[in-house]
């Protein structure tokens, strides 16, 4: 796969996970592709946790009101006509409290355990977990849409080792290689890109995981 | 009912070393005007509470937007924020020049926590954090398992002064928001000894109907009319 292609590829496969009608919280990047993808007649209801629930399309330039109305990444937003505005208490109670469905996110590391690190490497660079540990620990379905790997090294590992974002948090990892869902009895590959074989998955990947009886093929 | 200050009035009140809440989320909701005169005046040593630093650039091309002009003064020794990635003074400040310290909590509990010491509450048990690095915070007093599940003991978070903002304030003290800039606004007007609303739009009591009133003129102390963005 050309390395162009992956990040929408990877998309594509997330918008699988969404169903009519679910809540969704979108993180920065490949996330932001997802709704691109969703299939005919699904439509999902975005959050932004700076104070948007029913986030609309994106405000053209004349529309747009950038002091008054952004996204979480402060780029222009509006809500769409069913939507509303929220202030930051209301938002992550929204959040915490299980009302999101769904949110996608990436991941700088991914562990065995289900846990996801992703908002800081130490001595770098300092710029804070924002609302991604909210969002981990509160919404119902947590999805990392991720390359397999950085540089040909994994990031799906034994144990994180920079700081955690949440433990024990992940539902599902799309990544352009295969589906890892995260079991009671560790990572489950569940569906293969059939570019790839097993022995191809296992070679970019440093944690345990069992491949499902039934594997199935991603692009399916 | 809030009484209409001049911006120099509103900077007079604020001394050095003061703790303050700055509502606003990337800039997009803080009393600009306010923080425009307080990065003028050479007040200094203050910590600063918010949802982030503002940015280094604004929507519009602003140069240090919101908060960004206090840290890139040097005005500020310790910031309470969830982000601060836009304003790469902070890091540089922070882990350089190492004159600058900083308390990074989730965004999530850091709403919850003003929102606590607005509401009178002796702190928030929150599942956000738990088996992080936020488990050794300074505002983390520790864990408890409730039915099963754990939590984080999070200290409430109250400030000497708060510096909030809305689209449309009445002479009152009622607030209107527009867009996304409740934010932490709505909070923050709770949960600090003095606060201070900036107006974009300052209009007559009875011009934001009862209804639509957000934040109560009850909790404002002063408005400055800050005039349009």
């Amino acid at each position: 796969m050309e390395k162009s292609e992956i990040k929408g590829f990877i998309a594509k496969r997330v918008a699988k996970e969404l169903k009519d009608g679910d809540v969704v919280n979108l993180g920065i990047g490949l996330p932001t592709m997802v709704p691109a993808y969703l299939p005919e007649g699904v439509h999902v209801v975005l959050q932004s946790e700076n104070g948007i629930i029913g986030t609309g399309a994106k405000p053209t330039a004349d529309d747009a009101e950038p002091s008054y109305k952004t996204d979480a990444g402060g780029a222009p937003a509006q809500a769409a006509k069913f939507g509303c505005y929220i202030d930051s208490a209301t938002s992550f109670g929204f959040i915490r409290g299980g009302h999101v469905n769904a949110t996608i996110l990436g991941g700088l590391e991914v562990d065995q355990e289900g846990s996801l690190s992703n908002w800081i490497i130490p001595g770098k660079k300092m710029p804070g977990m924002g609302g991604a540990m909210d969002l981990l620990v509160g919404a119902k379905t947590v999805i990392v849409a991720m390359e397999h790997t950085a540089k040909g090294k994994p990031k799906i590992l034994k144990k994180c080792t920079l700081p955690y974002t949440a433990v024990h948090c992940i539902t599902k990892i799309i990544t352009e290689m295969c589906v890892m869902e995260v079991t009671e009895n560790g990572l489950v590959m569940t569906e293969i890109n059939p570019e790839f074989t097993v022995d191809d998955v296992k070679a970019a990947t440093e944690a345990d995981f069992t491949v499902a009886e039934d594997l199935k093929d991603m692009t399916a | 009912m809030a009484k209409i200050i001049s911006v120099e009035e509103a900077v007079a009140m604020i001394p050095d070393g003061a703790t303050i809440m700055f509502g606003g989320f990337l800039g997009c909701g803080s009393a600009h005007h306010i923080i425009e005169a307080l990065a003028n005046s050479g007040k200094k040593d203050f910590t600063i509470i918010g949802n982030d630093c503002g940015m280094a650039t604004g929507p519009n091309g602003e140069e240090f937007y919101g908060m960004a002009k206090l840290v890139h003064n040097h005005q500020v020794k310790h910031v309470i924020a969830t982000h601060v990635g836009m304003t790469p003074d902070v890091a540089t400040q922070s882990m350089v020049d190492k004159t600058l310290t900083v308390d990074l909590i989730p965004q999530g509990s850091l709403a919850e926590m003003i929102r606590a010491a607005g509401a009178g509450l002796g702190g928030v048990l929150t599942p956000t954090g738990v088996g992080t690095i936020v488990e050794d915070s300074p505002f983390c007093l520790g864990k408890q398992t409730i039915d099963g599940k754990d939590y984080l003991l999070m200290k409430p978070v109250h400030a000497d002064v708060a510096v909030v903002n809305a689209h449309m304030i009445d002479k009152f003290g009622n607030m209107w928001y527009k867009g996304t800039t409740r934010n932490f606004n709505t909070v923050m007007a709770t949960a600090a000894d003095l606060v201070i609303a900036e107006a974009d739009n300052l209009v007559e009591i009875g011009d934001i109907a009862p209804e639509n009133v957000v934040t109560s003129g009850a909790f404002v102390n002063y408005i400055v009319d800050g005039g349009k963005l």
